[in-house]
């Protein structure tokens, strides 16, 4: 706090009579602060926020998934229950679109976070001579983990994936296997091809990794984490689970389907 | 009366017996209240139109400018560290002594007194060591408020230690890191100020010299100084209305010392060029426990703890030159010479002891380590006894740091540990308000001679530095200011022209004799001559060589030294060029003022005065004053002078000390 | 032993940098980092070159002066200060990369020297507590439960060496501001000023240029102090409650 004059404001030099030294009031702050509800710690608040948002859905998803192994009507029937849901309260499929616009929101929140923290971090860490350190050791860090360098191409991956996943299975316009008003055809008949399978597995283990760091950067973001290091901490076995649990989850209805296990 | 030829087998002439004009009379507990209460306060309204220079951010300056900025003057601040949390006071360990009396063990402002008079060997000013007993007590309370997180007992309330020997545990710590956590808290408070606007810092800048200019009365005041920022080279004058002093101490002038790489005198040595005088140069504090020298290229030394050598055993072997490692030397070819020589006080002599019979064994041929510069500090008694877990809980942190440095394991080989100069007692003499004889110039913290005498007493350091800077300082440059604003210097003014222009002629030849000899070379070649001669035993001979040869090597430096680069950059080896050339200088007036003190004292040891058991004497009836050294311009340094001021005790009486 | 060293030689702030080999013939494996380095730097003098550029102090690991990036990690191999660090670490033949901290908040002024200038300021925005000298109570007015006491001296023990940053592959220097935010807002005595405090060092941070934390802890596994990583958690929810409290305007 700034020391208070009680009747010579700190700039008011020429208030004074006969100033002997007038010298600038030197404060060395290089440039304008700009207030802490749009600083870096808060963005990672908006990015942690609408990360648990979506792994809040993935979990619901997951859980719609694996209906698939309660058979075609039982899983045909969630799905048309979901949008019913509400009725007559929401109008048809209305809490499917909040449902949808709060996600995009988050997507949106989150993407606008991660380009504005990336262009920033790129910056803060002073490359010279197109590299930050010349040296061709250690290029991996002290004890950074794959998870850590992935997670930025990774959602980019994974953004990519999404925009795949709802071509083809929720507006069918991508119908590998054909198309059908029954989701449960839909998933089954997608799923019986193997590069469909192959496909799905690779973006849930990005999805995977993601969520490894994610998890644990979204809970330390918001001030969870009481351990030493990255390595110690107990949000990392959270987020490990957590992980296990989705990746799994959503990686059994695909495998079983093209394996001919399913309900 | 000043003779103008020194006598002879002296280099130096005696002038006029001085006495600190500010000194307080009276009783001893009144003194300092009423020095506050007749000193001349400034009004508030009026401190803005006033500017303080503080030079130096250690504990003592980062305090006084913080202490400064608060009251509202206009402060600016200097140091050459790039930040003035660098300072060196950040690297005390052991802790800070303040008469609280938390431990209902008799400790009182009194006893705190007492013990600093004693410790000093009685060469320090009574008044001076009352008045910082005193305001101990307030500096742990400044500091707490401030949060320096202390140790604390489970209750929440401060932990205290005994330490250096004394028998009350006053002493307030932060683990081994007290030094850093009380210079973050003066830091904090300094960057409190400068962001308020009421100091303006200045790092990476170097005082290369005093201004002085005389007022309309003709007395010369210090109005400013000269400095050099370290990154442009460009050579910059400020002026103000007063110039504090905070600059450290110079124990660098030995090279190598527990000092940090920078630490310096040119800043107090440029001073005393101007006229200030420098006291008690030769009190030199050398610590016993430091990790010793593995090599010609080693830059500086590492202190451990004292508190090794409560459970350590200290110990050589009784053969010249054995050199098998320690694990195959049997017991009855180990000497534990303290043991043997000291019996009751064994390996807890007192520092200056325990150094000096260090030196004694690698002398007899019988040090080990690397150029037989060591002697073993054993635990494998303790060990034994205690078990490994108790003296890893007691020691670890130490066991270490020795580990780190050295590549031994001191759990299963011996350390090896060898004496080294850890703080010098002398400094620019100043009077009890701080103020050197130049008027309006002030001196604080080790840059200063004041409370020390000539020996320190652990945890004293800290405390010292911060009485000035939070204080002692506050208080009585009010009093000087209190006449102030002065007129305003011009810096066209022909002093600050000359100033600037004597700094701009010493760098231009700095660089242009263009030798064959680095700096850092004749550093080293001054701090073995330092070592040799004015370490840790002086002898008259000795120091008579030493007054040649360091006048030989200044000779070797301004003719021969090679200094690299041009002014306009950041040019490290200008920097330190122009620090060894002062070094040189100084060095040589510490071997003039051993040779002149021939007694023993404290730091200083004269071979030629000592009881039969090798006991320090005190010469009371010759040498009970302060050698306050002026600079002999005419004779370019030459036949330094010396005045006299004399001490007298009446609370404390001069005692001998006795370990036996 | 022999050792080649790789040195960043840059002339001034504005100058364009460049690698340097230098061979070095006899190196002592007792030696600091630093002083072999000075071994460098004498013989460059005698030949007439400019010696290497770099800042050290204390030499004993407290100052936080030095520093530099060897081998592409902040003050190399060993969890300790650069001038703490001995050659017994390299092995002879070793090729030794070394390099300035590398942050956009910490521009380099010549060679390894870089300027931190930025922490002072950061500090200046909050990192203290409003005790004007004489102002203090009695110092055991004020008990600070023990884990308190030891929690902020942990934090406390940051040397602003910057190591945090030029590890921090974003190069946020949130694990320096948020051990002062730490050892502040653990005490009593930090208590008044919590708030305000971590707004104006959050604020000042992102205005000297410092990036965003990602939670990777690069930072910790650099700190020769070993700063626990939780203390950006800490300043995660300081600023949290700080923000709200100021949302509702109380």
């Amino acid at each position: 706090m700034p020391v208070v004059y009680e009747s010579e404001p700190q700039s008011d030099c020429d208030r004074i009579v006969e100033p002997a030294y007038c010298g600038p009031v030197v404060t060395s702050a290089p440039t304008k602060r700009t207030p802490a509800t749009r600083s870096t710690v808060a963005l990672k608040y908006s990015m942690a926020v609408s990360g648990l948002i979506m792994i809040g859905y993935l979990l619901l998803h997951m859980y719609g998934n694996l209906k698939v192994f309660a058979g075609q009507e039982a899983f045909d029937e969630y799905a048309h229950h979901l949008r019913t849901f509400g009725e007559p309260m929401l109008p048809y499929e209305g809490l499917l679109w909040i449902v949808r616009v709060v996600l995009l929101a988050a997507i949106l929140v989150h993407i606008y976070a991660v380009v504005v923290l990336t262009i920033r971090n790129r910056r803060a860490a002073g490359y010279a001579g197109g590299k930050r350190y010349h040296s061709k050791q250690n290029r991996t860090g002290i004890q950074r983990s794959y998870a850590s360098f992935t997670l930025r191409w990774g959602g980019v991956v994974i953004l990519a994936f999404i925009v795949y996943h709802l071509l083809h299975l929720t507006a069918q316009v991508v119908t590998p296997g054909g198309a059908s008003d029954s989701p449960y055809d839909r998933v089954v008949n997608g799923f019986e091809i193997w590069y469909v399978t192959v496909g799905y597995t690779v973006a849930m283990l990005a999805v995977g990794l993601h969520l490894w760091h994610g998890i644990w950067s979204a809970l330390t973001s918001l001030g969870g984490n009481r351990s030493a290091t990255r390595i110690d901490s107990r949000l990392t076995g959270i987020a490990v689970v957590v992980t296990l649990v989705i990746v799994i989850g959503f990686l059994l209805p695909p495998w079983a389907i093209f394996l001919g296990l399913e309900a | 009366m000043t003779t103008t030829t020194p006598a002879p087998g002296e280099f130096h002439v005696v002038g006029d017996d001085i006495r600190d004009a500010a000194a307080p009379t009276g009783p001893i507990e009144r003194r300092w209240d009423d020095r506050k209460f007749n000193a001349k306060l400034v009004n508030p309204a009026n401190r803005r139109k006033i500017k303080v220079i503080v030079v130096g951010t250690g504990l003592a300056g980062a305090s006084a400018a913080a202490t400064l900025g608060e009251a509202g003057y206009q402060v600016v601040s200097f140091c050459y560290q790039d930040s003035p949390r660098r300072a060196h006071s950040i690297a005390a360990q052991g802790g800070i002594n303040a008469a609280k009396n938390y431990r209902n063990d008799g400790d009182s402002i009194y006893r705190l007194f007492y013990d600093t008079v004693k410790g000093g060997d009685f060469r320090s000013r009574e008044s001076n060591v009352y008045r910082l007993a005193q305001v101990s007590v307030n500096i742990i309370d400044q500091c707490v408020a401030q949060g320096v997180p202390f140790a604390r007992e489970y209750g929440g309330l401060l932990d205290n230690r005994s330490f250096g020997g004394v028998q009350v545990s006053r002493t307030f710590y932060a683990r081994g890191q007290t030094g850093q956590q009380l210079l973050i808290g003066a830091y904090q408070a300094l960057e409190r100020q400068i962001g308020a606007g009421t100091v303006e810092m200045n790092t990476r800048h170097e005082m290369l010299e005093v201004i002085l200019v005389p007022d309309a009365d003709g007395v010369e005041r210090a109005r400013g100084i000269v400095v050099r920022d370290m990154v442009t080279g460009e050579i910059e004058t400020h002026t103000a209305d007063a110039v504090v002093l905070a600059t450290g101490g110079y124990g660098n002038v030995f090279f190598l010392s527990t000092n940090a790489m920078g630490s310096n005198t040119t800043a107090t040595w440029r001073a005393h060029k101007k006229g200030a005088y420098f006291a008690n140069p030769c009190y030199t504090q050398i610590h016993p426990t430091c990790i010793p020298v593995s090599g010609e290229y080693q830059s500086k030394l590492t202190l451990m703890s004292e508190s090794l050598r409560n459970d350590g055993r200290i110990w050589v072997p009784k053969k010249e030159g054995d050199d098998r490692p320690a694990s195959q030397i049997p017991e009855d070819e180990r000497d534990y010479y303290l043991e043997r020589i000291y019996p009751s006080f064994g390996n807890l002599v007192p520092r200056d002891i325990a150094s000096r019979a260090a030196k004694y064994q690698c002398d007899d041929g019988k040090g080990v380590g690397p150029g037989g510069l060591g002697v073993y500090l054993d635990f494998a008694d303790a060990i034994e006894r205690l078990g490994r877990p108790a003296v890893e809980a007691k020691y670890g942190n130490l066991f270490d740091m020795y580990a780190r440095i050295t590549g031994e394991d001191p759990y299963s080989e011996p350390m090896r540990i060898y004496p080294a100069v850890h703080y010098v007692m002398g400094g620019l003499w100043v009077d009890y308000d701080l103020q050197t004889n130049i008027t309006g110039l002030f001196c604080a913290g080790e840059a200063n001679f004041s409370d020390h005498g000539a020996n320190r007493l652990g945890a004293s350091a800290l405390m010292q530095g911060l009485a000035d800077g939070y204080f002692v300082l506050p208080n009585t440059l009010a009093d000087y200011l209190a006449a102030s604003p002065f007129e305003k210097i011009a810096d066209d003014h022909p002093r600050v022209v000359e100033a600037r222009q004597e700094v701009e002629a010493r760098i231009t030849k700095l660089l242009e004799i263009d030798g064959t000899r680095t700096v850092d070379s004749i550093h080293k070649e001054l701090g073995h001559i330092m070592w040799e001669y004015c370490g840790m035993e002086r002898t008259a001979e000795g120091l008579t060589k030493a007054v040649g040869l360091i006048r030989e090597l200044k000779n070797e430096f301004w003719t021969n030294v090679k200094v690299t680069g041009v002014n306009e950059e950041l040019n490290q080896t200008l920097e330190r060029a122009g620090r060894v050339a002062d070094f040189l200088e100084l060095g040589e007036l510490m071997c003039i003022d051993a040779l002149n003190r021939a007694e023993s004292c404290g730091g200083h040891f004269r071979a030629e005065s000592q009881t039969e058991d090798g006991e320090a004497m005190r010469h009371d009836d010759q040498f009970a004053y302060v050698s306050a050294w002026e600079y002999d311009t005419d004779g370019d340094g030459q036949t330094p002078i010396l005045h006299k001021e004399p001490l007298e005790y009446e609370y404390v009486e001069m005692k001998a000390r006795s370990y036996k | 032993m022999k050792i080649t060293v790789n040195i960043w030689r840059q002339k001034d702030a504005d100058a364009k940098g460049s690698m340097v080999t230098y061979p070095l013939e006899s190196v002592d494996e007792h030696m600091s980092f630093l002083e072999m380095l000075d071994v460098l730097n004498e013989k460059l003098t005698i030949d007439g070159e400019d010696p290497v550029a770099f800042d050290s102090d204390c030499r004993e690991g407290i100052c936080g002066t030095c520093g530099v990036v060897i081998n592409g990690i902040p003050h190399g191999p060993e969890v300790t200060t650069t001038c703490q660090l001995h050659m017994r670490t390299f092995k002879d033949g070793d090729t030794i990369d070394i390099e300035p901290w590398r942050a956009g908040a910490f521009p380099v002024v010549k060679d390894l020297v870089v300027d931190r200038g930025s922490f002072d300021r950061i500090i200046q925005a909050g990192g203290y507590i409003s005790a004007p000298t004489g102002a203090a109570v009695e110092a055991n007015n004020i008990p600070v439960p023990k884990a308190d006491a030891d929690h902020a001296f942990e934090a406390a023990t940051c040397i602003g060496c910057g190591a945090c940053v030029a590890a921090c592959p974003n190069g946020s220097a949130m694990l320096f501001t948020a051990s002062k935010i730490t050892h502040l807002g653990l005490l009593p005595q930090g208590q008044p000023e919590r708030d305000s405090r971590v707004l104006g060092m959050v604020e000042q941070h992102d205005a000297e240029g410092f990036g965003g934390c990602t939670n990777i802890g690069e930072c910790t596994a650099a700190c020769p102090k070993g700063i626990p990583l939780d203390v950006i958690s800490r300043l995660n929810r300081d600023l949290l409650g700080a923000l709200s409290r100021q949302a509702v305007g109380s």
